[in-house]
């Protein structure tokens, strides 16, 4: 209770703050709306699905983009970790890759792919494939041997082994690299949408640049913001309390 | 501290040539007229459950040098046989049972499982690991049913053979709990319930009760004798606990430190069931004790890297 109390007065005096700089008129008001301003240009966009659509194409950008960074970042996260050539060729160029802004990838993913869906999705792969293969490879090496002899012990192999020991064991020591992979997947995401006229969250965001209507990219920017918390909240922090349920690490640490 | 071990540190000069086993605990009398397996090698003409030939292990060191783990081993486990080895921490012996499970390979010589080369891991022998290796992601259930769901066995039938390990075990209504719920003596339980569930001829146990409180270990002694009586596996067992081995085995292997090599085979003549407190497994486990301070001095001495021998007791578990 005292907790929501303190995030209530926090988020009061927020907006009160905000009000109060945008009633004293500092700035002209399509610089800096009110917060009613935002709120009615919230309610303008879901009202002719203009939000509606553009979070639909978003969302389906993102998860196909993320979900294929997993896949292969889960697969060369285990080779890199379980090939010692290949950890001492590629993993340092894997950890230099990581601090090139995925959107750098942008120039090349439009002379490949030209000015397509691809395009996009080429540049959110590259965000997130990074961290979920470092954070596979950590997590491999993490991962107590103990359990692939286990069950290699009890009759697995292949993708048996993986499949159902190797991937389940290494869960715990990868999700925080999950989680960040989406964060990344998500932010060039919307980076690459600014770039590329289409629909999509970025492109309404630009919309109201253009427009110069900052209510409604203010709008946007929450709706971002929101976006990414929930899927945050919902998918990433579920999976870490079951995970910690099951392994029995709730109440140690 | 329990009475017994203390008062038969006398070490029994065992006059005989050290590559027939000797035989210990059947000095006293009637005991030793009781035994029912006597597993000598060359007098059974069949082929061993378990055969170790010339097993040789050596691996490459921090310092580049190649070291000598296991020098030679050459063992024969009949089918059905209890075999307990010992040694000083560091004489291989974890690592013999990695081994004759697959989980590695030797440098040279053979293991071999009714005559047939072993080429990898199988189902016909299941390793119990000290740490148990247990998953976590899994319940108690479900980590039973593992083996045989790798195994490709239908849903119904592991459901059905899930529910009779458990209840072997005494834990049939812990079959959706997680394993961190559960005590160590349960938990080694699972392993064990796991392990009996792909139905393997060789069980081969590493260290698996020298974590649990006496009161435990007494009755898992207790359960794991009764299981192999219900089940006829051959069990391999690791230990460094001389007593226990003498509680559990038709037959001790006694390892020297580093280079791992038998050093000696004992037979227990002694009648089951045995009480890990008696005079009689107090008596013979005093025989092999001399023989394995030896070793541990040894140990100790590369260890401390100190010339004098430090005083040493053995054998007596807290």
């Amino acid at each position: 209770m005292k907790r929501a109390a303190r995030l209530i007065v926090f988020y009061a005096g927020l907006l009160g703050l905000w009000t109060l700089l945008a009633e004293l008129k500092i700035w002209p008001p399509y610089l800096f709306p009110t917060p009613w301003g935002v709120g009615d240009a919230l309610y303008t966009g879901f009202k002719d699905h203009s939000f509606v659509i553009a979070i639909a194409v978003s969302m389906r950008r993102v998860l196909i983009g993320y979900a294929i960074s997993v896949v292969l970042g889960m697969v060369l996260g285990l080779g890199v970790a379980s090939s010692k050539f290949l950890e001492e060729t590629m993993g340092g160029l894997l950890v230099s890759l990581q601090s090139l802004p995925s959107i750098c990838w942008w120039p090349l993913a439009l002379l490949w792919f030209g000015l397509s869906q691809n395009a996009i999705l080429f540049v959110v792969i590259m965000g997130s494939l990074l961290s979920v293969t470092l954070a596979m490879e950590d997590g491999r090496k993490q991962m107590p041997k103990i359990y692939s002899m286990a069950g290699r012990n009890l009759g697995a192999s292949g993708f048996q082994l993986f499949w159902h020991v190797l991937l389940p064991a290494s869960l715990p020591f990868i999700v925080s690299g999950l989680k960040q992979g989406w964060a990344f997947a998500w932010r060039s995401l919307i980076t690459a949408e600014m770039l590329y006229l289409s629909l999509g969250l970025g492109q309404v965001l630009m919309m109201g640049r253009d427009l110069n209507d900052m209510s409604a990219v203010i709008a946007v920017m929450i709706l971002i913001i929101a976006i990414g918390y929930v899927v945050d909240g919902l998918v990433f922090k579920s999976m870490e309390s079951r995970l910690q349920r099951r392994w029995g690490l709730t109440s140690s640490t | 501290m329990s009475t017994n071990a203390h008062n038969f540190p006398v070490q029994i000069p065992i006059p005989l040539d050290p590559r027939t086993p000797a035989r210990v605990g059947g000095m006293r009398g009637k005991s030793g007229l009781a035994t029912v397996r006597r597993p000598l090698r060359g007098i059974c003409s069949d082929v061993p459950k378990v055969g170790l030939s010339d097993i040789c292990l050596s691996y490459r060191a921090q310092g580049g040098e190649r070291l000598l783990a296991l020098d030679h081993i050459n063992l024969e486990v009949k089918a059905g046989e209890f075999l307990c080895i010992v040694g000083p921490s560091g004489c291989g012996k974890s690592t013999l049972l990695h081994l004759i499970a697959g989980l590695h390979r030797q440098t040279s010589g053979e293991v071999l499982i009714d005559g047939n080369r072993v080429q990898g891991p199988g189902t016909d022998r299941i390793l119990i690991f000290q740490e148990l290796g247990l998953f976590p992601w899994l319940t108690v259930g479900d980590n039973v049913e593992f083996g045989m769901k790798m195994k490709g066995i239908g849903k119904a039938e592991r459901e059905e053979k899930t529910r009779h390990y458990l209840r072997l075990v005494h834990l049939s209504q812990f079959k959706d709990s997680f394993t961190h719920q559960l005590s160590g003596g349960m938990r080694q339980r699972v392993a064990l319930a796991r392990a009996l569930a792909t139905e393997p001829d060789v069980l081969l146990m590493d260290e698996p009760f020298a974590a649990l409180d006496a009161q435990t270990r007494d009755l898992l002694h207790d359960e794991l004798e009764r299981i192999w009586a219900e089940t006829g596996a051959t069990i391999i067992f690791v230990t460094h606990n001389v007593r226990e081995a003498i509680r559990l085995g038709d037959r001790v292997a006694l390892l020297t430190f580093r280079p791992g090599r038998v050093k000696r085979e004992f037979v227990v003549d002694l009648p089951r069931p045995r009480v890990l407190e008696d005079v009689h497994v107090a008596h013979a486990a005093g025989e092999i004790l001399g023989e394995l301070r030896e070793e541990i001095n040894r140990s100790l001495e590369v260890e401390y890297n100190v010339g004098v021998k430090p005083h040493v007791e053995v054998g007596v578990e807290p």
